[in-house]
């Protein structure tokens, strides 16, 4: 028990999420009899999904800050249908467009973060009204009708033969840009991880032990192998390919995951992040400006919107009229099933994709499985449910945690365990190394 | 039983928290009609009598007594103890604010027939009871619309509207000024000669002995005594007996020794004035001077809502009130306080009263928390670099002796005296030169504290200028070389702190004796 506790940090909840991920693949594999893990489903679920992914991690800040936004859906088909517009109609060169899409979805969250941060109106006010405004905007531009895109922006959504990486070198069976962009992240992990490990013994003195550094490795490069060979082994069919290789939406997924979660946990804006949405009261006087936080925080919201609608117009080849409808409340399913916690304060990036990867196995293996979309709502809505009331029963003040109490058979005796298991004491225990509070010189009472 | 006239009783009261006994066998009388006054120092134990008398701490939580009218009383709830006529007016007003006066009065009291109210009887029910307690304006104003001194006005008449005997307030006047007070007090006044009773807790003891029949004192959770008025004597009061019962405990070694140092001047403040936000009439701080020097401890001595805090915040980063005027030089060097960053730029530190509400992210970690107001000192190419953030995180905790298995553990998990260490060790990390510390050891135990004043002499010593505010007077007492003394808004006393004693500090606290400052 305390071997498990080690190896996952003591906080078992991080890790429940994956363990949830692992058991859906491995169940929707079994009953679909393999179905799940192919090739070409593993493509079909990022392909399908990315831009759920995507926004997941400019949803979770603005949860985890404390606010929410609505708008995200409308504002991916707004996007997208003025970039189609601008190519087809104003004739416009597809990078240009793409600037230009991320230009307006800057705009869009400057809109919303200037009510939020400036006038403090709300973030759910604030984004349910972007949410009709730009749906309405998106119609009327778009004159409720399909605006074809051209090829590049095909590749952005991995609609195409060239929509995932490229085959080139000698034929080892798989698809060798899928290959090298694995070994690469193989050897990055052992490299940063070990070295991680190295300047903090060097510097403080102590870190995690070493089986616990190889234990993780080892698991997350069998991961990262399994999905690599996962992704390179299929055989394309596709004009000029002969492997399945990693999709277009995946590259970029991961690009923006390595990013966000670099922002997040390693800047100061992602520290402002938490403290705002962890207390809004300290903040300030720990030197923070809120609204400025909230405002870029906004504002990155929507600019990864406007990039998941690009990509979405690039999926399906055209922008349409019903595009980004309910994708708010996918994403946030997404969020709050990733462990980002319902007042703020609390969530990853990380976790929102593991999140957001959890939704998006359930849907396809219903799916696979042959079962309606009405039961893969109903199956999601009661995933969303119980993550969420796992959440909240945890922090309930004053009880023991639920987890701690799922586990309290299987506890070891008192004693056994380090402080992190006593509950948050109101008296301060005595501390026997610091020499305190002996009766010095007797101090004159004043009369 | 007993007197007819004795319409309270409470015998040998006694209730503890975890840890702490709030109270240990209080007893009190009161008479009825009369004005009855309880006073004691912050965190004597007064609110939590009255919590105890008026069913908030139910039956069972408390060992002890009740008698009214005669009877013994149970009192599960408020609600309980309303219904025999006893209410409680707290300092924090309970109105809603988007109703009228009349919908506050009878709010949770409605009188109904067949499940309808009729507003035109409830209106005038109102405005007869709005004549008891001078309240003259319009019954169907919104109650948001009128003035802290009004909307208390309310709050009075709601009670009133369900047949009261016995008043209690808390700290009535704390929030109003000279002449509400004054009206406050006549409508007691009033009250007491239709045959109401009346408990009033406060700080003020020259309302307390203008207005209060009698006035029982209460320290550290005990009855000291209960002094009656003597109407014969100009003064109806000694008032010094009263300082003296209020402050008069043993100090006993709690304290590490400290040598003074005091080098040049770090810390200067000059003319410093702010408006209340809430109450532009007011000014919250009034041309405010004083200095620190290098390796002092000064002391901000003065009662719950003196404004020391405010007057601090907004210093810092003019983060509370509406800046008027005023300079603060740090070395010698005029500098600009007036946003937070600014502030800590400047080398100032403020460590806030209420480290769970302003201080700390409760969700954080302990490392995290300890860098949490220097990103920049550990950043690189807009990077935080987590070996020097664990390397700060794990210095502070050897420094400041702060108990946690590891710097990852997060802060919630850490009792209140760690907490706070860690709240400590997240400003020390700023590097600052002036360090101003609210309220540092409240609600921590004996041993923590004595850590903690240990941290404050280190960081003197280093030659930083310290400034503590605190509520307990032993403590500044014990730990200050400078104390000040603080009373609405004004430095209303500075005194050598070995040259001084409670009674001297309670009087200039209390603005009944002033010392040029």
């Amino acid at each position: 028990m305390n071997r498990l506790k080690e190896f996952f940090g003591g906080s078992l909840r991080q890790s429940g999420m994956i363990f949830a991920l692992v058991f859906l693949i491995a169940f929707f594999q079994i009953a679909t009899g393999g179905k799940v893990l192919t090739p070409t489903n593993a493509m079909n679920i990022v392909n399908g999904n990315s831009y759920v992914f995507l926004m997941s991690m400019g949803m979770v800040l603005v949860i985890v800050i404390g606010q929410i936004d609505l708008s995200v859906g409308s504002v991916a088909a707004f996007v997208g249908i003025c970039v189609a517009l601008l190519m087809s109609d104003f004739g416009l060169p597809w990078w240009l467009a793409m600037l230009a899409g991320l230009g307006l979805g800057a705009a869009v969250g400057a809109f919303h973060g200037f009510f939020l941060a400036k006038l403090t109106i709300p973030g759910f006010i604030t984004t349910l009204a972007g949410m009709m405004l730009f749906r309405g905007l998106q119609t009327w531009i778009g004159n409720s009708q399909s605006i074809p895109t051209p090829e590049a922006f095909w590749i952005l959504g991995g609609s195409s033969a060239n929509g995932s990486l490229p085959d080139w070198g000698p034929d080892f069976g798989l698809n060798n840009s899928t290959l090298l962009c694995g070994l690469v992240a193989i050897g990055f992990l052992w490299w940063s991880k070990l070295r991680t490990r190295a300047k903090r013994i060097a510097l403080v003195g102590e870190a995690e032990a070493m089986w616990v550094t190889v234990a993780k490795n080892v698991i997350m490069t069998l991961v990262i192998g399994y999905a690599t060979w996962l992704f390179a082994s299929g055989h394309s069919d596709l004009p000029g390919r002969v492997h399945t290789a990693l999709p277009i939406p995946g590259v970029i997924v991961i690009v923006l995951a390595i990013f966000y979660h670099t922002l997040s946990q390693r800047t100061a804006f992602g520290r402002h992040i938490y403290a705002v949405g962890g207390n809004r009261l300290a903040a300030p006087l720990t030197g923070i400006n809120v609204p400025r936080t909230y405002f870029f925080t906004m504002m990155n919201m929507s600019i990864l919107a406007a990039i998941a609608g690009m990509m979405f117009i690039g999926r399906s080849r055209a922008s349409g009229p019903s595009d980004g409808t309910g994708w708010e409340l996918d994403v946030i399913a997404a969020v709050f099933v990733g462990g980002a916690a319902v007042y703020g304060g609390i969530g990853t990036v990380m976790g929102s994709l593991v999140g957001g990867l959890v939704m998006a196995v359930l849907n396809n293996g219903i799916q696979l499985l042959g079962l309606g979309t009405e039961i893969g709502k109903i199956v999601k809505g009661m995933v969303l449910l119980l993550a969420v009331t796992f959440d909240v029963m945890n922090k309930v003040q004053g009880k023991p945690s639920f987890i701690g109490r799922l586990m309290d058979g299987l506890r070891p005796k008192k004693g056994d365990e380090a402080g992190s298991a006593e509950p948050p004491a109101t008296e301060e225990p005595r501390d026997p190394e610091w020499p305190a509070y002996e009766p010095q010189d007797p101090t004159e009472a004043p009369a | 039983m007993g007197d007819s006239d004795v319409i309270l009783e409470m015998r040998h009261i006694s209730k503890e928290f975890p840890g702490v006994k709030a109270l240990e066998d209080v007893t009190m009388v009161v008479r009825r009609p009369t004005i009855h006054a309880i006073c004691g120092e912050n965190g004597a134990g007064k609110s939590t009598l009255m919590k105890v008398l008026t069913g908030v701490w139910p039956h069972g939580t408390y060992t002890g007594q009740i008698i009214y009218n005669g009877e013994e009383m149970r009192f599960k709830t408020l609600k309980s103890s309303e219904k025999v006529g006893i209410a409680i007016i707290h300092q924090e007003l309970s109105l809603i604010p988007e109703l009228s006066v009349t919908e506050n009065i009878f709010i949770g009291n409605e009188k109904t027939t067949n499940f309808l109210i009729d507003w035109t009887e409830a209106r005038q029910r109102a405005e007869k009871i709005m004549e008891r307690v001078h309240l003259d304006v319009d019954p169907d104003t919104p109650s948001k619309n009128l003035g802290v001194g009004q909307q208390q006005l309310i709050e009075i008449a709601r009670a009133l509207s369900k047949n009261i005997q016995l008043l209690i307030l808390d700290e009535p006047t704390s929030a109003l000024n000279e002449e509400e007070s004054d009206n406050l007090l006549q409508i007691l006044h009033e009250l007491k000669d239709e045959g109401i009773t009346s408990i009033m807790i406060s700080h003020k003891l020259e309302e307390l002995t203008r207005t209060a029949d009698a006035i029982t004192i209460i320290r550290d959770g005990h009855t000291v005594e209960t002094i009656i008025a003597d109407e014969a004597a100009p003064e109806r009061y000694d008032i010094n007996r009263i300082i003296r019962g209020m402050v008069g405990r043993p100090l006993d070694n709690r304290y590490p020794s400290h040598e003074r140092l005091s080098g040049p001047v770090v810390f200067k403040v000059d003319g410093w004035t702010v408006r209340n936000p809430i109450r532009p009439d007011m000014l919250s701080a009034n041309n405010v001077s004083f200095e620190v020097h290098a390796g002092e401890v000064v002391g901000f001595a003065g009662l719950m809502g003196a404004g020391r805090t405010e007057l601090f915040r907004s210093i810092v980063g003019r983060s509370w009130g509406n800046f008027v005027s005023g300079r603060v030089k740090v070395k010698g060097q005029e500098v600009d306080t007036s946003t937070v960053p600014k502030a800590i730029d400047a080398g100032l530190a403020y460590v806030p009263e209420d480290r769970k509400m302003l201080g700390l992210n409760l969700l954080d970690t302990v490392s995290r928390t300890i860098v949490s107001a220097g990103l920049s000192r550990i950043s690189e190419h807009f990077l935080i670099n987590g070996d020097k953030e664990a390397m700060a995180a794990e210095s502070a905790r050897d420094d400041l002796h702060i108990k946690t298995p590891t710097i990852l553990e997060g802060v919630d998990k850490l009792s209140g005296g760690n907490q706070q260490k860690t709240l400590l060790g997240k400003w020390l990390f700023t590097e600052p030169d002036v360090l101003i510390l609210d309220e540092p050891t409240r609600g921590i135990d004996v041993g923590a504290k004595y850590e903690i004043y240990s941290l404050i002499f280190e960081q003197a010593a280093l030659g930083k200028a310290v400034v503590v505010i605190s509520s307990e007077l032993p403590e500044l007492l014990g730990i200050c070389d400078v104390i000040y003394a603080f009373h609405e808004g004004r430095i209303t006393g500075m005194v050598d702190a070995r040259e001084t004693n409670q009674e001297e500090l309670m009087r200039m606290m209390t603005g009944i004796e002033t010392t040029a400052a």
